[in-house]
């Protein structure tokens, strides 16, 4: 206990999912560049830019459990601050295309210049420099975060409450940026991307790197979000979940925690959502529908709240099953689906599915530990 | 901080709290000077838990002043600035971070930086960790230190919550029903236990069990409709015909 709090975070679970991850990142890319079409072990690129869309999911699956599962802070709103980071990256793309357009237009992009908007809008100023749209991609979900927590948390709004408010703010910015005069290409959103920092979007290898950019930008959140739970500010994270007005009366300012946690989780959602957009090569307000956030959270109740790894997977077994699902007969009924999905979850598997192993791989070595009289410390009865 | 006003370690003035025209509390006030350890006892309804929300925070009285050594106006501060003042609280049903070990409660609640910067970076000194294990031997929940608090008996948390309060080290410990659903030598066990922190340690202790406050031994303050109605050593307040028709009801 005595170690420093990164050393606490890496057991040995942290590190074998780092190690398969890495692996993925490694091999992945490479079976999709270095081997010819014709091999039964080429990954082909459509493929490539799939997966990293899972991957991009993880992390925002990732942001929300460190807030839901840790926190007990359920937002019903992550896929704003998601939408947001990938805009503030769909905005450098954008600045990116020159006179490429339609409209050939150095400055403007094509849909203002088709909106007859005489010049660039000031908060479209900066987004030609890689590195500024980089910082905004960080800057607008976390600040919108900071504000609205700020207020919310200070005002002691919990539960279900703060669930609806954080509906309403996806839903409200949603609105906002269907409207053309938002300057953010109306319902078309953004697209028709050319270069990414001088490299083709379209391009394999930019493919293969995006992807692998995806994964070292997951496993870093993952790092980040151990070092936080395995940390003692891990543990008060959990004490106010379970018990938040006795954790203010033991003199911890609660509200600065849950700021700190959930402005911290919008960044990360804002960094997926800017990987998420040039591999995808689009982003349009309906990343703001409510749907997709209640969706986030659905990854994150069938992989396991408060595992971590549990979001990562959970993310990519239901995105999983939606690409087989929605390409094939069963199409009409993928919601059907999403919907039984949470509701069996909820009903016969809460914890999950890496929260039902560890519950049960727990359970085991406490009956080996007591089979082989090792328990006297970790398990003795109750004196009464 | 202002002058001191008044020599108390706990000073009530007056205080009076309504909820939707009920009065919990009417006129309260009470005196606890440091060192001491006061036991406040009534029937239901009579008020004692407002009173306990009064001082930390969790209820601002409609009028009326509430002093903390003298120089704090508590009735402007929030729970954890009354916290860092130093007043603990242990509740009436035992509450405890059910998820986190025994160790790991006492831990957390530990007098330190609580920020989350600080707990970020945190490191266990030597220090803290002997601190726990004092405690734990005096909370005797020695044996158990790595199981998870939910696994724990009813009387085992109780132990364990008023360990936490000792861990914070306040200057002030308020202790509600620390007894209630105990057995009797737990009960004994918890009575010794109070009267060892009460040596150092100013102590308020709300409780229903007549044969627990007796055991204490120490003045008696009792409560009746938001307000006292006696004030003595336990005999005095027993003995007082008010109080019988309080508790054997009119």
């Amino acid at each position: 206990m005595t170690s420093s709090p990164l050393i606490r975070a890496l057991d040995r679970s942290a590190v074998t999912f780092i190690l398969v991850l890495v692996a993925i990142g490694v091999i992945v890319p490479l079976l999709n560049l270095a081997l010819p079409p014709s091999s039964p072990w080429h990954v082909p690129t459509y493929l490539v830019a799939l997966w990293g869309k899972y991957v991009c999911y993880a992390l925002l699956a990732l942001s929300i459990d460190l807030i839901w599962g840790y926190c007990g802070i359920l937002s019903l709103g992550h896929g704003a601050f998601f939408a947001l980071g990938g805009y503030a990256m769909g905005m450098y793309l954008m600045r990116q295309i020159g006179t490429r357009g339609v409209y050939a237009d150095p400055i403007r992009p094509d849909f203002m210049v088709f909106l007859n908007w005489p010049e660039l809008p000031v908060y479209w100023y900066g987004f030609q420099h890689f590195a500024y749209a980089a910082l905004m991609v960080l800057l607008v979900p976390g600040l919108l975060a900071f504000v609205f927590g700020w207020f919310a948390f200070r005002s002691r709004v919990t539960g279900v409450y703060l669930s609806i408010i954080t509906q309403a703010l996806t839903y409200a910015l949603m609105l906002g940026f269907f409207r053309n005069n938002f300057g953010f290409g109306g319902n078309n959103g953004l697209t028709d991307f050319k270069d990414i920092l001088g490299f083709n979007v379209q391009a394999q290898p930019t493919r293969a790197a995006l992807f692998a950019i995806s994964v070292a930008a997951l496993i870093l959140g993952f790092l980040i979000c151990r070092t936080i739970v395995a940390s003692k500010l891990g543990m008060v994270l959990i004490s106010i979940r379970d018990a938040e007005s006795r954790t203010r009366f033991l003199g911890y300012r609660v509200e600065n925690y849950k700021l700190f946690v959930f402005t911290l989780s919008a960044c990360m959602a804002g960094v997926a959502g800017a990987l998420y957009v040039p591999q995808v090569g689009i982003i349009n307000p309906s990343e703001f529908a409510p749907g997709n956030s209640i969706e986030a959270v659905i990854w994150v109740a069938v992989g396991g709240r408060g595992t971590l790894i549990g979001a990562v997977l959970g993310a990519a077994v239901v995105n999983y099953g939606k690409t087989t699902f929605t390409s094939g007969l069963l199409a009409p009924y993928w919601l059907f689906v999403l919907g039984s999905l949470f509701v069996l979850v909820t009903l016969l598997l809460p914890r999950g599915i890496v929260g039902t192993v560890r519950h049960y791989r727990g359970a085991w070595r406490e009956r080996r530990n007591a089979a082989h009289g090792r328990g006297a410390q970790a398990a003795p009865k109750p004196a009464e | 901080m202002d002058a001191r006003t008044t020599s108390a370690l706990l000073y009530l003035d007056a205080v009076s709290v309504s909820f939707d025209g009920f009065k919990a509390l009417n006129d309260l006030s009470l005196t606890v000077e440091a060192g001491e350890m006061r036991a406040i006892i009534g029937p239901n309804g009579a008020g004692k838990t407002t009173m306990m929300d009064v001082i930390t925070g969790k209820t601002r009285p409609d009028k009326g002043d509430v002093y903390f050594d003298g120089s704090h106006d508590l009735t402007s501060l929030d729970e954890t600035q009354i916290a860092e003042l130093g007043i603990g609280r242990k509740f009436q049903k035992p509450t405890v971070f059910e998820m986190h070990t025994v160790e790991d409660n006492l831990r957390l609640a530990l007098k330190d930086d609580r920020t989350a910067r600080a707990t970020l970076a945190w490191r266990e000194t030597a220090a803290e960790q002997a601190r726990i294990g004092e405690i734990l031997g005096v909370i005797r929940l020695g044996p158990v230190r790595r199981r998870v608090a939910g696994s724990l008996s009813h009387g085992q948390k109780q132990w364990l919550e008023i360990g936490m309060l000792l861990a914070q080290d306040p200057k002030l410990l308020l202790v509600d029903e620390p007894v209630a659903g105990l057995t009797d030598v737990e009960t004994h066990q918890t009575a010794e236990l109070l009267r060892e922190i009460a040596r150092v340690k100013t102590v308020v202790v709300v409780e229903h069990d007549m044969t627990f406050v007796r055991e204490l031994g120490v003045k008696v303050t009792c409560l009746h409709e938001g307000s006292v109605l006696a004030e003595g050593t336990i005999d005095q307040v027993s003995a007082n015909e008010r109080v019988v028709e309080v508790y054997l009801g009119r």
